[in-house]
């Protein structure tokens, strides 16, 4: 399981730019990243190496944070890799709320961030079905 | 005081108010003449209807002192409106006069529950403005303590009241909860004050806004009346059963008119509030037209006062806005938020014209209660908070989210609707 920060921005201009900025000021590094959009506003979530010091450093910047349980899933990194998971996990009927793609990659695995609707469901199935995840500290220190 | 006593009363001063009136401010002379009025056509209080009304424009186009009754030199204090929306109202006091408004406002602040034990930290603005000088004579007059710390710099205000245990607040009641906001900032919880009540005035406010003041700051929160062209703050105070606010009608009538026909309207039914002054020395009012929309209840408050109560203000006809043809009060909305859970009360009405079509646009502050990472769940948010609004309000409503603190703060009054429309 994983601690994924998530951030209320509207959809103005140089207000990704400003919530890059102060996490970089505070020397916490970006490890996967995406925004979901909408007309309005867009909510960007991040996989950082610190995440509470990330919570904590864009509160204090008046950010509408939350930090949210997901799941970094050790993807095959060849053809099908990724649709053999997704076909497992709809066997099991894990419902997927979303899920993107972390920079870089763990050994020859590529890795992916899942937000699952059962988190804990979602990790017995795995370990069941021998699908690899990294634990939280695992994640951070790649 | 017996209401016959109290009608005797008004009767005598008001007929002492329109002989001044008639005799000293040459625009009342005119208006009264042009009625057809002398004031000894004012035999009973029901008379007063047959004289013509004052509005803000009447002060405007005597600016500064024309309607003054007094000579300068008898006039000791000058306040002044801020005029953004045309030339600023001006209105003086007579020595006599500041007295009164001291009155009145020791008077408010009893009701609310001070006396000379309180610690009163008057947090409205200090200068032109009524309320600053207004709450503070009112409340050296009982003897409490008072910290003039006037609007602004919030988290000095914060440290004065956990410092000078300061047990009543008075400011406007934007600013009270904005306060608070600074306050869980600076780690300061409600029980670590000695805070008991607050005196919110200056704006309307809904009955859902004082629930959420009274549960953050851990007070009660009392409404309090009054306008600059009337006296200032303590034409009308909420008692402790809070069922309205009494009108002290030892020195003013207050009526309640039909705002388009101006035609006068019985208790109970709502319409604009007129208010004629009975006392005042230096700017006799007569028949001023208030713009606030509120009723009047004459039945005997279980407090004891006999004083009429007038419902708590829905909303100035200067702050409403008419959308297609629907009239849409800042303070509706206020409550519509505040009655789903998690949703802050920082909005602001954005009203614009696309083609000939009316558009309200409500932008809400996301609050971290209601965020979520999920987009359905934030839409779904939208659109609940759409569909609460569009029915309470009658028409259709674009609802925007928006980062927190986005919004100005205002320390005096809030500022709730910008209007686009050039019409």
């Amino acid at each position: 399981m994983a601690k994924q920060i998530s951030i209320f921005l509207e959809n103005k201009a140089g207000r990704l730019a400003h919530v890059t900025r102060v996490l970089g000021d505070a020397g916490i590094n970006i490890r996967a990243l995406s925004i979901a959009d909408t007309s309005d506003f867009g909510i960007l979530r991040v996989i950082v190496n610190d995440p509470d010091k990330a919570y904590r450093t864009l509160r204090e910047a008046e950010f509408t944070v939350s930090e949210t349980e997901v799941i970094a899933v050790q993807v095959p990194d060849s053809p099908g890799g990724l649709a053999s998971v997704l076909e497992q996990m709809a066997e099991e009927n894990l419902n997927i709320e979303y899920l993107y793609a972390f920079i870089g990659s763990s050994g020859n695995d590529a890795l992916v961030i899942f937000k699952v609707e059962d988190i804990e469901k979602a990790r017995n199935s795995f370990k069941e079905r021998g699908i690899n995840f990294l634990e939280e500290q695992d994640l951070y220190r790649l | 005081m017996p209401r016959e006593q109290l009608e005797k009363l008004q009767l005598r001063r008001l007929r002492e108010t329109i002989n001044r009136s008639y005799a000293f401010v040459p625009a009342y002379k005119e208006k009264m003449d042009l009625a057809g009025i002398k004031p000894d056509d004012i035999n009973s209080l029901q008379d007063l209807k047959q004289l013509p009304f004052t509005t803000k424009q009447d002060l405007r186009d005597n600016y500064p002192f024309g309607l003054f009754a007094l000579p300068m030199s008898e006039v000791v204090r000058i306040h002044s409106s801020s005029g953004t929306t045309g030339k600023p109202t001006v209105v003086g006091y007579s020595r006599k006069d500041v007295d009164t408004w001291a009155e009145l406002m020791a008077r408010a602040l009893v009701s609310a529950g001070a006396n000379r034990h309180s610690v009163i930290q008057n947090s409205y603005g200090y200068g032109l403005f009524t309320g600053g000088l207004g709450i503070h004579y009112g409340a050296e007059k009982i003897g409490a303590s008072v910290i003039p710390a006037s609007g602004g710099n919030t988290k000095r205000q914060v440290m004065l009241m956990q410092d000078f245990g300061t047990t009543v607040l008075t400011c406007t009641p934007s600013y009270s909860l904005q306060m608070f906001e600074v306050m869980e900032e600076m780690g300061i919880k409600a029980s670590d004050l000695q805070l008991k009540a607050g005196v919110f005035g200056a704006e309307p406010w809904s009955e859902n806004m004082r629930r959420e003041i009274e549960n953050k700051l851990e007070i009660n929160a009392f409404d309090i009346y009054g306008l600059s062209e009337i006296i200032g703050p303590g034409v009308a105070i909420e008692c402790p059963y809070r069922n309205g606010l009494h009108i002290a009608e030892d020195h003013f009538i207050a009526e309640i008119i039909d705002p388009i026909t101006e035609e006068v309207l019985g208790d109970g039914q709502q319409g604009e509030l007129v208010i004629t002054s009975l006392t005042k020395e230096a700017l006799p009012m007569i028949r001023y037209r208030t713009r606030d929309l509120t009723t009047l209840d004459r039945e005997v408050c279980s407090c004891g006062r006999t004083h009429v109560r007038m419902r708590k203000v829905l909303g100035r006809s200067d702050d409403m806005v008419i959308i297609r043809g629907v009239n849409v009060f800042p303070s509706m909305v206020e409550s519509v938020l505040l009655n789903i859970p998690g949703v802050e009360p920082h909005y602001l009405l954005i009203v614009d014209r696309k083609g000939n079509l009316d558009q309200l646009e409500v932008q809400v502050e996301i609050s971290e209660r209601i965020f979520s990472d999920e987009v359905k769940k934030l839409e779904e948010m939208g659109a609940l908070i759409t569909k609460e609004l569009e029915s309470a309000l009658g028409i259709g409503v674009r609802v925007r989210l928006v980062e927190p603190k986005t919004i100005e703060r205002s320390e005096g009054k809030a500022k709730r609707v910008i209007d686009k429309r050039n019409i």
